[in-house]
């Protein structure tokens, strides 16, 4: 019996031949990662452990992005916990407030993440380098703090889901139209503790970001990571952003799946989950008039490049609908730099947006962005759940860039089309 | 080991910004956090809660952030065990790493209402309804989960591996 691309994977990694769903293995990591929130909780964990030093100071990212800059004086007492840990561990890869990004974004940008790695995160959106052809998954902070000791973590081998994308979106459908698509079909648990895999010649006409924003939400399908092969795309963007060597896997032609789908990308239509699921999607046809107070375009999900350029291309020589708030949120100062060199953040701030550093932020709920009681914000973010962004009478829509940009024009939930 | 208590009753896809919402998240104190568990679900929790008690719900309780923080809040909470018909992958790590017992049965997620006296044994995985003299079997653990378990969470495990 074949082999998916994940157990490959995690098989190399575990120093074993072949590996089936449903068994426990121990694997070595190429790279643990945590966050403002997560890391302090890990490095009080890993004072209890008798050990002194972390495995390798290389392969550890810190990455303060939740609360940053310091929201409060709690958050910025976590920072420093993690600031004076990074110091006393000589950790290579932390990265101060100027140097950030949201770390999703920042560490592919960064080179830390390729092909055929296996990564733990403590953070559930680790599973976007999934989109490089790498086993990356979401972890808490006691994993955290036992890979950070060890260089290991346990796992139960996954069986998978394969997706077969086929054909070529059309213009204003993207990654997040996708992904919300699929969790749409299959629901918040539709890929609980299992692999998400893409395959299909339809991820050709996918770019980085898209795949990028696709295998971030598979965790929102309850999924243990989502992947896709390894192409000329995914191999320039590893030899443009990393010095490390990748490795391909390929699923085996008899690789057992759990279930097959075939996903038209050429018959999707821009897609919206309503409060207070990812699984509550519609399409933006489908819509009725639904107001709204507030959008944000950023987060490890959408703030990249290709989804700041689609909104500015919307919003550029149109206004903000007034008495609404537009936040802007570039997820890494590279991406913020480039934004600002394209021109596209005076296109945000003339349409009357503002934009921000890099921060998760209104994401989580966290700030620069808090909704109150009975407001509605569409975003660009990953989940919608209850009080996820405020009030626990607010609502969240999640859509993609274009419909979000659309929407700051018409203070509705608006197609691009709309307004083009 | 056993839990016994009174159950508080949940549905499908308690998620962990519920459980605990990221606006507390600027704390990791067990104690503090304890004392916003599920607010955004049910807040009255926190007052009727007393040690001991067990959480039942349905499908994919813990879905979400991987902020181990909610384990932890419903651990410091007072909570014995929590009981669903399915967990999110990465909450279900996170509570067996911490030492926060919890137990899979579909079976004994329909048969428990809220209220109910159960008394959960974690070494034979019979869950028993006192109020409805009805009793269920959970899923066991692997041997490897019932390992860390045993040593109350993943970090003791590893030190005892260590010695």
């Amino acid at each position: 019996m074949g082999m998916t691309m994940t157990q490959k994977i995690l098989a190399d990694h575990a120093g074993l031949p072949v590996v089936e769903a449903g068994q426990l293995i121990e694997a070595k990591l190429d790279l643990v990662l945590g966050n403002d929130i997560t890391s302090p909780v890990a490095i009080h964990e890993m004072d209890k452990m008798t050990v002194d030093n972390v495995f390798d100071k290389d392969k550890i990212a810190l990455v303060p992005d939740h609360f940053v800059p310091n929201k409060d004086i709690k958050s910025a007492e976590h920072c420093k916990c993690v600031r004076e840990f990074a110091v006393k561990h000589d950790i290579t890869n932390y990265f101060e407030v100027g140097e950030m990004g949201i770390e999703h974004a920042l560490l592919p940008e960064k080179g830390l993440t390729v092909a055929g790695d296996v990564i733990i995160g403590a953070d559930s959106h680790t599973c976007t380098y999934g989109a490089l052809g790498a086993f990356s998954t979401g972890v808490g902070s006691t994993d955290m703090a036992a890979g950070m000791a060890t260089g290991l973590a346990w796992f139960k081998v996954p069986s998978a889901i394969k997706f077969v994308l086929t054909g070529k979106p059309a213009k204003w459908i993207s990654g997040k139209d996708i992904i919300l698509h699929i969790i749409g079909m299959i629901g918040v648990d539709g890929a609980l503790y299992k692999s998400m895999e893409f395959a299909g010649d339809g991820i050709r006409h996918l770019s980085m970001d898209d795949r990028f924003t696709i295998a971030n939400m598979a965790i929102e399908a309850g999924g243990k990571n989502g992947i896709f092969p390894v192409d000329d795309l995914a191999i320039e963007y590893m030899k443009e952003h990393s010095q490390r060597e990748y490795k391909i896997y390929e699923a085996d032609a008899d690789a057992v799946y759990d279930a097959e789908y075939v996903i038209e990308l050429d018959k999707l239509k821009p897609t919206v989950a309503f409060p207070h699921l990812p699984e509550n999607t519609h399409t933006v046809d489908e819509i009725e008039d639904i107001k709204i107070d507030q959008v944000v375009i950023g987060s490890c999900t959408n703030g990249r490049l290709d989804d700041l350029r689609v909104a500015a291309s919307i919003l550029k020589g149109r206004k903000v609908k007034k008495g609404l708030r537009v936040i802007v949120i570039p997820a890494t100062q590279k991406i913020y730099l480039q934004a600002m060199e394209e021109g596209l953040l005076k296109t945000f701030i003339e349409a009357g947006a503002v934009v921000s550093t890099p921060t998760c932020g209104p994401c989580l709920g966290g700030y620069m962005g808090i909704l109150a009681e009975g407001e509605r914000c569409v975003s660009t973010t990953n989940r919608n759940f209850v009080g996820r962004m405020g009030h626990v009478n607010s609502e969240v829509y999640l859509a993609s860039p274009a419909v979000a940009a659309a929407s700051a024009v018409t203070g509705k939930i608006s197609s691009p089309e709309e307004v083009m | 080991m056993k839990a016994h208590g009174k159950v508080f009753r949940y549905g499908d896809n308690v998620d962990t910004d519920v459980i605990i919402p990221a606006r507390y998240l600027n704390s990791s104190d067990p104690a503090e956090l304890a004392t916003h568990c599920m607010e955004d679900i049910d807040k009255d929790f926190v007052k009727n809660v007393t040690k001991g008690d067990i959480i039942v719900a349905d499908k994919n309780f813990g879905c979400g952030s991987s902020r181990e923080h909610a384990p932890i809040a419903i651990k410091a909470a007072g909570v014995s065990c929590v009981i669903a018909e399915t967990f999110a992958r990465i909450f279900y790590r996170n509570a067996i790493n911490i030492g926060l017992p919890i137990i899979e049965c579909p079976e004994a997620a329909k048969g428990i209402e809220a209220g109910d006296d159960v008394e959960v044994d974690f070494d034979s995985g019979i869950i028993y309804n006192r109020t409805k003299n009805t009793q269920f079997k959970g899923q066991a653990f692997p041997e490897f989960m019932q390992k860390i378990i045993a040593a109350e969470g993943l970090v003791n495990y590893i030190n005892n591996k260590n010695k």
